[in-house]
């Protein structure tokens, strides 16, 4: 088959018939399952667990069982699998609770009593060390040497945002003779795997992860499955049969990781219209426990001079350590806050300067050949003028439609980037990609990766980027669910790097399995990711090229405000899209449409609050994400730009298509109101606030 | 425990359980029958729908109380009819399907709405499938799926 070629879904049908089997669709024999018993308070010490008498088939399991480490190891270790002297939020996991009948359960729970002495909680950022747990910085030029410019600072603010996956997190775990077998839904089944090495002190030979259907994960099945993991798989060895841990939609809305909340300062140095300098602060709420929080910070701040060629820049970031839900990876990792901030930053001062904002964006776009805001080099071809022209074509700018029937109508845009791949040296260093293709007897040709299909097409992107390559049907290809006993480590489903990275590997190795595609025998390449060698990183400096290749997005969202209620419709979403050579574009539409909508959640409606260390939104009614009544029309177009590194020219896409929406959307409010925005959502009664104040 | 019968995707079935169970959990966990979804638990959702004497319900809502001597239709026994036949086909033209959670519940809401409305207007599809979150698709290209199993042909 050709690259080009159009082809359905392959996993398509069995998903819209029923028969797909999500974990809580599989039947093990002895299936017992758990609960969780859960922390009520934001801080403190426990005194006391007692557990009643005369439940015979129930079976605790708690920090007492922990067999090695009682620690989930992510990329620091500092989360217990139990909680065992002290909690730090509310609905930190102090035991599993363990039987047959799911009402049994229930009834020992209720007679559970916890004794514990409070401590004082922190729910706020705070600047005391002791509250902090990273801070990063970088500059460029010399901002102090400004003179004579426009200073304007503003703070922006985002709130949490619920991945809300249709499938709820959910893991089965087993013993099998020695080994321990870990069966559920996640992005990331070489992470669970280091997780059990750590917790159960066992070699990888003994411990097997499988993937099974991933009903939607958006980030959110990136680090949890470990938690889920190690506490099932103790269970599993304490009773010695299977155990299965699903959360009910409560429990995952509020207790699970999130996007974390920010508070971004942008100071910008304007000069005749130009922005010369800017001098940037993003805080971040990690919650109680490190988890990803500090990759997400990263790529916050390697990303908060969005598209544009600042000369002079200080950029410092700062994760902060509280009694909040712990957060983690959410679709744009950290990308969203930043150019939520940067992009109302450049619409507010656009219109301050009396300029569009449109032309005011281009007048400050980064070009091929210049120094990223690290001094790193643009490597590829980059084509912001010619996508802001396509935008403007395709929206008939600036002749726009402001006809809204007695509502207000406004226009927003934005312009962003996605950085693909793991920030900075991650793929080289700590991921170090491995993909093996495997050629059978009866000529079938078998994928063998850890990267998941989890919703987003990696599952048909890879195996057309396979048969492509090799001019085979499609239907020689094998792509079957990760199993870590039979697949390498090709890193995790994150970063939107399957496609670029691990596609690019499936793709070489390919080209070396030609060749021996007619021999009879069986046939395995296996391919190592190299990193290209015009890319430098310095971690500790945060110098040098942050990300492998960059895909961009343009955008223009057209609102009507209802001038008495003040809500807010989006109409009409325009966008330009750079992700390389678009190999598959009815799965890059589904990519798009789906990465908008929920942009435009983040963006007008989905709002989620915390106090006292409690979510208070922690259902789908009292935590509204966009359904079919909410849907604007969506007018995609392309910028063909294909990325040499990449898969027939292909590049990053799944988070780009949510960065740039809420900015847009926001922007767009703005401008309808003729007030300034600094917080989404953009729900009515924030909208009030703005109008009166 | 009660012995409630009813009528199952074609086929009489009588068991044994308590009237406050939820359909969905005796679809479930008793009958084996998967592809009907939970998505919330709290009939917000639309992953767990079925059809009870033809119409659309979420199952997670329906106490078995309420099943005893009706009709349940579930994905297992509509994807056997020649009306899933055309809806699945228009799925899997228009690419409208990603994780793949919600599209059950989708699919039984396609089906109820073509079956009072079979040529529903972009806003009349819109509103049918106004129950049914899916958090991956931005609900576009199953607006067009709907529109395809509808007219065999779709407005670009
Ligand atoms: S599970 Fe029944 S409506 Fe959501
Ligand atoms: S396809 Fe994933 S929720 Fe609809």
């Amino acid at each position: 088959m050709k690259i080009t070629d159009v082809v359905h879904r392959v996993d398509t049908q069995e998903k819209i018939k029923g028969t797909a089997q999500y974990i809580e669709d599989i039947h093990f024999e002895g299936l017992h399952y758990a609960r969780t018993l859960r922390s009520t308070i934001a801080r403190g010490r426990i005194l006391s667990v007692t557990y009643p008498e005369g439940y015979p088939s129930i079976t605790v399991v708690d920090a007492r069982d922990s067999i090695a480490r009682n620690e989930v190891s992510m990329i620091t270790a500092d989360m217990p699998i139990f909680a065992r002297d002290e909690v730090h939020y509310i609905g930190e996991p102090i035991a599993l609770v363990v039987g047959r009948d799911k009402d049994e359960i229930i009834a020992f729970m209720k007679e559970i009593d916890v004794v514990y002495e409070p401590m004082t909680p922190l729910f706020t950022c705070d600047d005391n060390e002791a509250n902090v747990f990273t801070r990063r910085h970088y500059s460029k030029g010399d901002l102090a040497s400004l003179e004579g410019c426009e200073v304007f600072e503003a703070h922006y603010k985002t709130p949490y945002q619920e991945q809300l996956y249709m499938e709820k997190q959910g893991i089965v775990a087993l013993v099998a003779g020695e080994t321990v077998e870990i069966y559920g839904s996640m992005q990331c089944p070489y992470y669970v795997v280091n997780a059990l090495k750590n917790a159960l002190g066992y070699p990888e030979e003994k411990i097997r992860v499988v993937q099974t259907v991933t009903g939607g994960a958006f980030g959110g099945k990136e680090d949890y499955p470990s938690i889920m993991a190690c506490q099932t798989a103790l269970a599993a060895l304490k009773i010695g049969a299977p155990v299965q841990l699903v959360y009910d939609r409560r429990e995952d809305i509020q207790f699970t990781t999130k996007r974390h909340p920010a508070f971004i300062t942008v100071t910008s140095y304007t000069r005749e219209g130009h922005v010369e300098g800017m001098k940037i602060a993003v805080k971040i709420d990690a919650g109680p426990y490190l988890g990803l929080s500090d990759v997400v910070l990263q790529r916050a701040i390697l990303t908060m001079t969005g598209a544009y060629q600042i000369p002079h820049l200080e950029v410092a970031g700062t994760v902060y350590k509280t009694n909040n839900i712990f957060n983690g990876a959410f679709r744009g990792f950290g990308g969203p806050q930043s150019l939520f901030a940067l992009e109302t930053h450049m619409s507010r001062l656009a219109k301050r300067l009396g300029k569009d904002p449109l032309t005011f964006r281009e007048e400050h776009f980064v070009h091929q050949g210049e120094l990223t805001s690290t001094g790193g080099r643009f490597h590829e071809a980059i084509h912001l003028e010619e996508m802001s022209r396509m935008l403007k074509e395709m929206s008939g700018y600036p002749e726009l439609d402001t006809e809204g029937h007695g509502r207000l109508v406004g226009h927003g845009v934005a312009v962003v980037p996605h950085g693909g791949g793991f920030t900075g040296d991650g793929e080289a260093e700590h991921i170090k990609a491995v993909v093996k293709l495997r050629k059978d007897t009866e000529q079938f040709i078998h994928i063998l990766v850890s990267n998941v299909e989890m919703g987003q097409g990696a599952l048909t992107a890879l195996s057309k980027i396979v048969a492509s390559a090799l001019d085979v049907p499609l239907e020689r290809i094998v792509y079957n669910n990760p199993d870590t006993r039979v697949v390498p480590d090709s890193g995790p489903t994150a970063a939107s790097r399957t496609t670029m990275v691990v596609g690019r590997l499936l793709y070489n190795a390919a080209l070396k399995m030609k060749e021996a595609l007619q021999e009879q025998e069986e046939v395995v390449v296996t391919e190592h990711y190299r990193q290209p060698d015009y890319l430098e990183w310095d971690q500790e400096q945060l110098k040098g090229n942050a990300y492998l290749s960059y895909s961009w997005a343009a955008l223009l969202a057209r609102v009507e405000v209802d001038p008495v209620t003040y809500e807010v419709t989006c109409t009409d979403l325009y966008g330009v899209y750079d992700v390389g050579m678009p190999i598959d574009e009815k799965m890059l539409l589904g990519q798009v449409h789906g990465g908008v909508v929920q942009g435009l959640g983040y963006g007008m409606m989905e709002y989620m609050d915390s106090k006292d260390g409690l979510i208070q939104h922690n259902s789908f009614s009292s935590y509204a994400v966009p359904t079919t009544m909410d849907i604007p029309q969506i007018h995609t177009r392309w910028l063909i730009n294909p990325y040499i590194e990449g898969p027939f020219g292909a590049k990053a896409a799944g988070e780009l298509t949510l960065v740039g929406v809420a900015p847009a959307i926001a922007t767009a409010v703005a401008d309808a109101l003729d007030r300034e925005i600094s917080e989404i959502p953009v729900l009515p009664e924030n909208l009030l606030k703005v109008v009166t104040s | 425990m009660t012995q409630v019968t009813f009528t199952l995707n074609s086929e009489t079935v009588s068991l044994e359980t308590t009237l406050s169970r939820r359909l969905l959990d005796v679809l479930r966990e008793d009958l084996g029958l998967t592809g009907t979804k939970e998505g919330c638990g709290e009939g917000e959702c639309g992953a767990c729908q079925v059809y009870l004497d033809g119409a659309l319900v979420n199952s997670c809502m329906v106490p078995m109380a309420n099943v005893m001597g009706r009709e349940v239709v579930t994905i297992e026994g509509f994807s056997q009819t020649a009306d899933y036949a055309k809806i699945e086909s228009a799925y899997m033209e228009e690419g409208a399907v990603q994780c793949g959670y919600c599209i059950p519940g989708m699919v039984m809401a396609t089906g109820a709405l073509l079956k009072t409305n079979p040529h529903p207007t972009l806003s009349e599809i819109k509103d049918g499938l106004s129950g049914n979150i899916c958090r991956c698709t931005g609900y576009q290209t199953i607006f067009k799926a709907v529109q395809r199993a509808a007219t065999e042909e779709v407005d670009e």
